[in-house]
């Protein structure tokens, strides 16, 4: 198993790494279980743009790197923009993952979804879009 | 002597430290020096009747000596395979189906085999046979009341590993050979791990087979064999050519047999220098553990001499690989991200490690070759990237928070 240059750029200098204080939506994805689990926060101002996004990631290389790629995907873009992120545009993005790994990519597109819900609920939007879990409910 | 030998082209490594030798082991030159006349002057094959073929049958006659002598056994007790798992497939499936024709067709084994072993025995259910894996302890030592438990006049083979690969624990052989006797089962031990990390006496050691694999054990890939104690059949496994007195088939590979008898003999006369391993491995666990939150895997004492394993919460082991291997730090993990299932190492699951840690785990394993100053740049290297893998994990922030709250 070989990951592409882009993974390993990701993986030792993730972008975006942290916590963000008083976060308007905050998504937490995964397991422990099952070795993974992506923390996303997001920052949103009054023209629905995400003006800040940090993650936490649990796990792999694969899942380290995914997290770090969609935040960099979705920081400055909107909310509808961030919701059409697929995980294939991440895997794209980083130049393929290994078969294996792809799971971790569905996580990284999962968190990014649950996080904007997390927001959704908070200013009383209903959540009108699926959730695709990466893993099965325990 | 490693770091010259290893530098990859091109990689900008300031130092390369080989931490993985349960996985496999560099040839050894004295092994190659040993092999290279196979491939030249002693090519014949060895059931030729020609001079070539005489040279190659005597070559290959001293090489078993030299393996029975450095195992305590006889010559016509070694059998030679492709490798440890064809051992393992033959020693299994073979007493499997002969003790069937006596109405033997259940085979008792353990929860921590190695694959070679389990997916074996996974095979046999499906053709009718009933498998018991009796599970092991918190060190990953066999229970042998489940043992002595499981075992009855109906089972035709017991298979416990002498000791594990993964964490090193070394498994009482003496006593479930003496449970598998106790209702006349064959007794196997599938001693890859062993054969050469320790001392091994077959004739103390009361087991009907035993097998090995040059590979872990400084000879080249592709070579294995297994022991057959004299006066036991099973049936065969590759038939062929009525080479190895009919009992397996295929043109002896003879440079490899020639390199795993001389490399069997090294790690012999070494055995002598294993407490320096020890150690070593000993300065690891205890420099290793003292970072928080983390634990030894496996057996404090009764464990392989080159063996640690030890678990860090909270962060995962591939992530763990991926940095020691930037560092030049070739290691290994029971984490679930180095294989293509969600679930972490059996072995570790068997000995009760919740699956949060399981996947933490991460498994140096040294040799004769490896060197304090190794040691050290393991111990200095290895902290900062825990830390670094911590302080991006969400299970960690919940910790220090937890932490904070109590101050």
């Amino acid at each position: 198993m070989k990951y592409s240059e882009k993974v390993m750029d990701h993986f030792t200098n993730p972008r975006n790494v942290g916590e963000i204080e008083n976060a308007d939506g905050v998504g937490v994805v995964g397991n422990a279980k099952c070795g993974d689990i992506m923390k996303m926060y997001l920052k949103i101002d009054e023209n629905d743009v995400i003006v800040d996004c940090k993650f936490k990631t649990f796990g792999c290389g694969a899942a380290i790197a995914t997290s770090s790629m969609a935040t960099e995907l979705v920081k400055g873009h909107t909310i509808d923009e961030a919701l059409k992120l697929t995980n294939s545009a991440v895997v794209e993005a980083l130049d393929g993952l290994p078969p294996v790994k792809v799971h971790c990519s569905v996580l990284a597109e999962e968190a990014i979804k649950t996080a904007v819900a997390d927001y959704y609920n908070k200013i009383g939007r209903p959540v009108d879009f699926e959730i695709e879990k990466a893993h099965d409910e325990e | 002597m490693n770091e010259k030998r290893f530098r990859l082209k091109g990689e900008q490594v300031s130092r390369f430290v080989y931490a993985d030798n349960a996985a496999t082991t560099p040839v050894s030159s004295a092994v190659i020096d040993a092999m290279m006349p196979c491939f030249t002057q002693d090519f014949g094959n060895p059931s030729s009747l020609h001079q070539a073929g005489r040279r190659a049958k005597d070559v290959l006659d001293s090489a078993r000596a030299s393996i029975a002598s450095s195992l305590g056994c006889e010559p016509s007790e070694i059998y030679f395979t492709s490798c440890g798992t064809e051992s393992d497939n033959w020693a299994i499936r073979g007493a499997a189906s002969r003790m069937k024709k006596k109405g033997r067709t259940h085979i008792v084994t353990t929860k921590i085999e190695h694959h070679a072993v389990l997916h074996t025995c996974e095979a046999l259910e499906r053709e009718g046979y009933t498998v018991t894996y009796v599970g092991v302890d918190e060190y990953g030592r066999v229970d042998l009341n489940e043992l002595r438990a499981a075992v009855s006049d109906k089972t035709a083979l017991v298979s416990v590993m002498y000791a594990n690969n993964e964490v090193g624990t070394i498994q009482p052989i003496r006593e479930a050979a003496e449970i598998a006797h106790s209702v006349g089962a064959i007794m196997f031990t599938d001693a890859v791990q062993a054969v050469g990390a320790i001392e091994i006496n077959l004739e103390e050691l009361p087991v009907d087979m035993l097998s090995f694999s040059g590979h872990k054990l400084h000879a080249p890939k592709g070579i294995g064999a297994l022991y057959i104690r004299r006066g036991l059949v099973i049936d065969n496994l590759i038939e062929g050519g009525g080479q190895e007195k009919r009992r397996r088939g295929g043109t002896e590979n003879l440079p490899y047999i020639v390199g795993l008898a001389k490399a069997l003999e090294i790690a012999v006369n070494k055995i002598k220098d294993l407490p320096r391993v020890e150690k070593m491995r000993d300065r690891l666990i205890s420099e290793l553990t003292k970072i928080p939150y983390s634990r030894l895997n496996g057996h404090p004492t009764e464990r392989l001499p080159g063996n640690v394993n030890i678990g860090f919460e909270f962060i995962e082991g591939e992530s763990m690989l991926l940095w020691l291997d930037i560092s030049g730090i070739c290691a290994s993990t029971g984490s679930a991200c180095s294989s293509a299932s969600l679930d972490p190492s059996h072995v570790l699951l068997a000995m009760g490690v919740p699956h949060e840690r399981a996947h933490g785990s991460l498994r140096l394993s040294i040799s004769h070759d490896t060197t304090d100053e190794d040691i050290d740049y393991i111990i200095e290297t290895l902290p900062p990237i825990i830390e670094k893998l911590r302080n991006m994990s969400p299970l960690w922030e919940e910790i220090v928070k937890k932490e904070a709250a109590k101050v």
